[in-house]
């Protein structure tokens, strides 16, 4: 982790208009990310978390600019994403990737994996020839695992962890500083997760890359995050380093999710005392008010109800939205 | 206790245009009344096609030989009106989409009296009250009102829940669970799990619970069966299985979680190569290719399920792990 | 973790089986379809050959024989018409007509109905509720009449046949690629290229066409035989081909009124239609099996 952070978010808001009838009159607003700010350094790996429809995805499209901003800053390497034209922007591209939960959906089927890798060296370097492309996508298919001789084969040739590494060495190739990994492994065998796991921790460790690792699996996002973020209804509930967060958890939220998860040892898991929340997540399109949480909260009291809390920094590097954290 | 099912040398092949295709092969074991089994296995294991045949749910270019036997007699091959007999009533099945086996057309109320009707000959009025006690006992809040809605306005995990429900109706004394938690969040999976294990501790019905996902399994089930590409390569107790892998791949699928009751910055270890291809399996042991332990042996010959201790037995030429 | 992979395998690259590949093994195995589409085949050449096969052009009229039954030795192979003249040579004449018109309807359809629904589905919004508006109203002329309103205000001119059908045969296609598009739009590959920087054009041509091409192709083998059946439909009302120009449609017209006396003078030229018909929708069942990825 160097000094300046290379990617800061402000305050940023992603809304989408719901269905309604025509001319746009009964539409709704769907508040899907409503006001996250966070900060990323060079080389850091940060974690979002949080059950599905909490907005994760949302927001790691949304700070690669994939989906139109309702409010909020981006600021990549000190410029406003946001206040790029579509020529720039696409120019940016080369520095920010991401890498999609469906290995298979992620890769044209009537491309073959050389082309697919290549594609970006084509859009961004298309003075090179057509060898050295050739060269480069061959390298970078041996560094993440594949072998080079696959090239010409097409994606339904491979297995489903190999089309992730496919889609790996397409986001590798052009050296970014940035890959948002939305789910990469929820989609592979547990044998083949670890695998993918370790390559991008290898990656990251030997070319400085800052990872926005998006998941469910609060095991896996543990082992690979420095910070972790976790989402609850399109807002923060809970921002911590990896220790803090495992240790420590102060968000009721953050509780109930990491008790949750099972853990492989028959003695540990059957005399746990498990915090098993009631209900479901709430429509994000009718919140509930104060707390988005308080409706399933087992501390909820009555403020929770009139008061929305605030993020607040509780220690360095630890912040919770919570009236009742220091209970 | 006896045996509640018995399944012996059981294969299931599929006819495809590129030749036969073996998804289970040779397998056998046994679920005594009220017991706990966790199956284990990634894609290609076969551990669902086990119980897809057993129930007569085979795609249709799909064949089953072997013997499975539910309380003494015989499932296989039967007609499927005896079939219906058991299924449903003595034997249920929930998936892992939950969508699949609800009938989106019909209100929730209509599919859960249906099988009240059909099986255990209630009147509608009765198989009502009895459905909303159901729905109330697997937590579905207000479940009077609910039991009238489409099951595309239930959210995922009432979905489960409802369709856990509809499968318990008939107080079966078997409940097959097919990646029952695998489309769900953990705090749902949770809620889930532990209806599953109170079913076991207050109704005494036997839960077969397949799933990839060892942390399920560790928490719930009392023994367990770890299948790789057709074939049970190790079956044991939990605890032994979980303390003292002795085949490599249980080891291997042990030792590649990223696991929370480990202390963190750990390289995670790997199981090398890709999941099992079972159009082009490697002769001997099928897991040869991917073994750290590999020898000469287990390419030449195919190790046997062979008993290694109390209730224990692997398939692996290895003597000890 | 690939060293046992990599020491079994040579270094040579592997040549990939693409999609489209695997798509010709399945129609290959197909025997109907095969057979079909040597038939469809067949039918095209000698088409085209047809001066150089037949011994009698297709406008000499034979004063000797009118409405002769077939007769190999003098080269009348399916006989003569009212007109004394040869039906065999008529018969490839019409199918040169109603093969050309199957050309022009492909061409057309692929050329603006693919780009027009390509582009109206992925653009979106305003541009392509107006390119669609276009493609409704085209749709709602009643086609006879048009053809009918055509050819009264030109007068009659075969060109006009070719006008009409070029008009509307890309509408059903731009419809079906728009559609497409729009699903295809939502992959993840897309979103994959437009993260990767790829300009719009681009992902366009390398991401969303080449993946409507299967529908495309099946729809294609299925239009065929209704614009044929169009032309044969209008021939018939004696609004299309001209005298001594024959079609497939106004041969089968002059057919059924001789029907009784003369009976192969309508049996011939239908057979040669109907056979035609069938074999192409054979082949386009055949590439529908072939190419749809539910199958794989």
């Amino acid at each position: 982790m160097s000094a300046g952070p290379i990617l800061e978010v402000e305050d940023l808001r992603v809304h989408f208009r719901i269905g309604g009838g025509m001319f746009g009159r009964g539409d709704r607003i769907l508040k899907a990310v409503d006001g996250v700010s966070f900060r990323l350094g060079a080389g850091e790996t940060l974690g979002l978390v949080g059950e599905s429809g909490c907005g994760k995805s949302t927001l790691g499209r949304a700070v690669l600019r994939l989906l139109p901003l309702a409010k909020g800053r981006v600021l990549w390497l000190g410029q406003d994403l946001g206040a790029l034209d579509t020529e720039a922007l696409r120019r940016q591209r080369r520095s920010m990737q991401i890498v999609f939960q469906d290995p298979l959906a992620a890769l044209n089927p009537r491309m073959t994996a050389g082309e697919i890798i290549a594609e970006p060296l084509r859009t961004f370097e298309p003075e090179q020839g057509a060898a050295a492309t050739r060269e480069r996508v061959k390298a970078m298919m041996g560094k993440v695992g594949l072998l080079p001789q696959q090239i010409n084969r097409y994606p339904h040739e491979f297995s489903g962890g190999q089309c992730q590494r496919i889609g790996i060495a397409r986001a590798m190739i052009t050296r970014p500083k940035l890959i948002v990994c939305d789910e990469p492994v929820s989609a592979l065998d547990v044998s083949i997760q670890a695998q993918i796991v370790n390559l991008l921790m290898e990656l990251q460790a030997e070319y400085g890359l800052a990872l926005i690792f998006i998941s469910h699996n609060l095991a896996i996002v543990r082992h690979v995050s420095h910070r972790i973020m976790v989402l609850y209804l399109g807002r923060v509930a809970e921002l911590a380093t990896r220790e803090q967060l495992y240790r420590n958890p102060r968000h009721p939220y953050t509780q109930a999710l990491i008790s949750a998860v099972p853990l492989p040892d028959p003695d540990l898991e059957r005399g746990r005392r498990r915090l098993v929340l009631k209900g479901d997540l709430p429509s994000p399109l009718d919140p509930p008010s104060g707390c988005a949480f308080r409706t399933r909260c087992p501390k909820a009291t009555a403020i929770c109800a009139r008061e929305t809390p605030p993020l607040l920094p509780i220690a360095a590097g630890h912040e919770v939205a919570c009236h009742h954290w220091n209970e | 206790m006896g045996a509640l099912l018995e399944v012996e040398r059981l294969d299931v092949r599929f006819a495809t245009p590129e030749g036969e295709v073996s998804a289970v092969n040779d397998v056998g074991f046994s679920i005594a009344e009220g017991e706990m089994l966790g199956i284990v296995g990634e894609s290609g294991a076969g551990k669902s096609q086990i119980f897809m045949a057993l129930m007569g749910l085979l795609a249709r270019n799909g064949r089953a030989s072997g013997s499975v036997r539910f309380r003494g007699s015989e499932m296989l091959g039967l007609e499927p009106a005896a079939l219906n007999r058991i299924r449903g009533a003595r034997l249920s099945m929930i998936f892992q989409d939950p969508m699949t086996s609800l009938n989106p057309y019909l209100t929730v109320e209509r599919q859960l009296t249906e099988v009240l009707v059909t099986h255990r000959a209630m009147s509608r009025r009765e198989a009502r009250r009895e459905a909303v006690a159901m729905l109330e006992s697997v937590q579905i809040p207000e479940a009077g009102r609910r039991i009238d809605l489409y099951p595309h306005e239930f959210s995922g995990g009432m979905r489960q829940r409802a369709m856990i429900a509809m499968a318990l109706l008939c107080r079966p004394e078997l409940l097959i669970a097919d990646e029952p938690t695998t489309a769900l969040d953990v705090t749902i999976q949770a809620q889930i799990l532990e209806l599953i294990r109170k079913l076991g501790e207050t109704s005494h019905t036997a839960v077969a619970l397949i799933t990839h996902d060892l942390g399920v399994i560790a928490g719930l089930c009392d023994r367990v069966i770890v299948m790789y590409a057709g074939r049970i390569v190790e079956t044991g107790p939990v605890r032994d299985i979980f303390r003292n892998p002795q085949h490599p791949y249980t080891a291997g699928l042990l030792a590649s979680m990223p696991r929370l009751d480990i202390a963190e910055g750990r390289r995670l270890q790997t199981i090398a190569g890709q999941p099992p291809n079972l159009q082009r399996l490697p002769p001997g042991c099928a897991f040869n290719d991917r073994c750290p332990h590999a020898f000469a042996r287990c390419v030449a010959e195919r190790p046997l399920l062979t008993p290694v201790g109390a209730g224990r037995s692997k398939a692996c030429h290895l003597e000890r792990l | 973790m690939t060293e046992a992979a990599l020491r079994a395998t040579p270094t040579t690259e592997f040549e990939g089986r693409s999609l489209w590949a695997d798509a010709r093994r399945r129609f290959a195995r197909n025997r109907a379809a095969m057979a079909s589409l040597v038939i469809v085949l067949l039918v095209t050449v000698a088409c085209i050959l047809a001066p150089w096969i037949s011994p009698h052009p297709y406008d000499a009229v034979d004063w000797d024989r009118m409405l002769a039954p077939p007769d190999w030795q003098a080269g009348y192979y399916f006989g003569t018409d009212a007109n004394g003249r040869d039906l065999f040579v008529r018969t490839l004449y019409g199918g040169q007509v109603s093969l050309s018109i199957a050309a022009v309807a492909t061409l057309v359809s692929l050329a603006i109905g693919v780009i027009w629904g390509a582009v109206a589905g992925f653009v979106g919004g305003r541009i392509d509720a107006a390119m669609m508006r276009i493609v409704d109203i085209l749709y709602a002329l009643p086609f006879v009449f048009f053809v009918i309103l055509l050819t009264v205000i030109f007068t009659r001119n075969f060109l006009l046949m070719y006008v009409a059908i070029g008009a509307v045969s890309w509408l059903d296609m731009a419809r079906i690629v728009r559609g497409q598009t729009l699903s295809l739009k939502r992959k993840e590959f897309v979103e994959a290229a437009e993260a990767g920087g790829v300009s719009r054009f681009n992902i366009l041509r390398r991401h969303i066409i080449p993946n409507t091409l299967g529908p495309v192709v099946i729809y294609m083998t299925l239009t065929i035989p209704q614009v044929i059946l169009i032309e044969s439909f209008v021939s018939f009302l004696g609004l299309g081909v001209q005298e001594p120009s024959a079609s497939w449609g106004t041969m089968i017209n002059e057919g059924a009124n001789v029907m009784e006396i003369a009976p192969w003078a309508l049996l011939y030229p239908a057979t040669v239609l109907v056979a035609t018909l069938i074999a192409l929708n054979f082949v386009g069942d055949g590439l529908r099996d072939a190419l749809d990825p539910k199958d794989r």
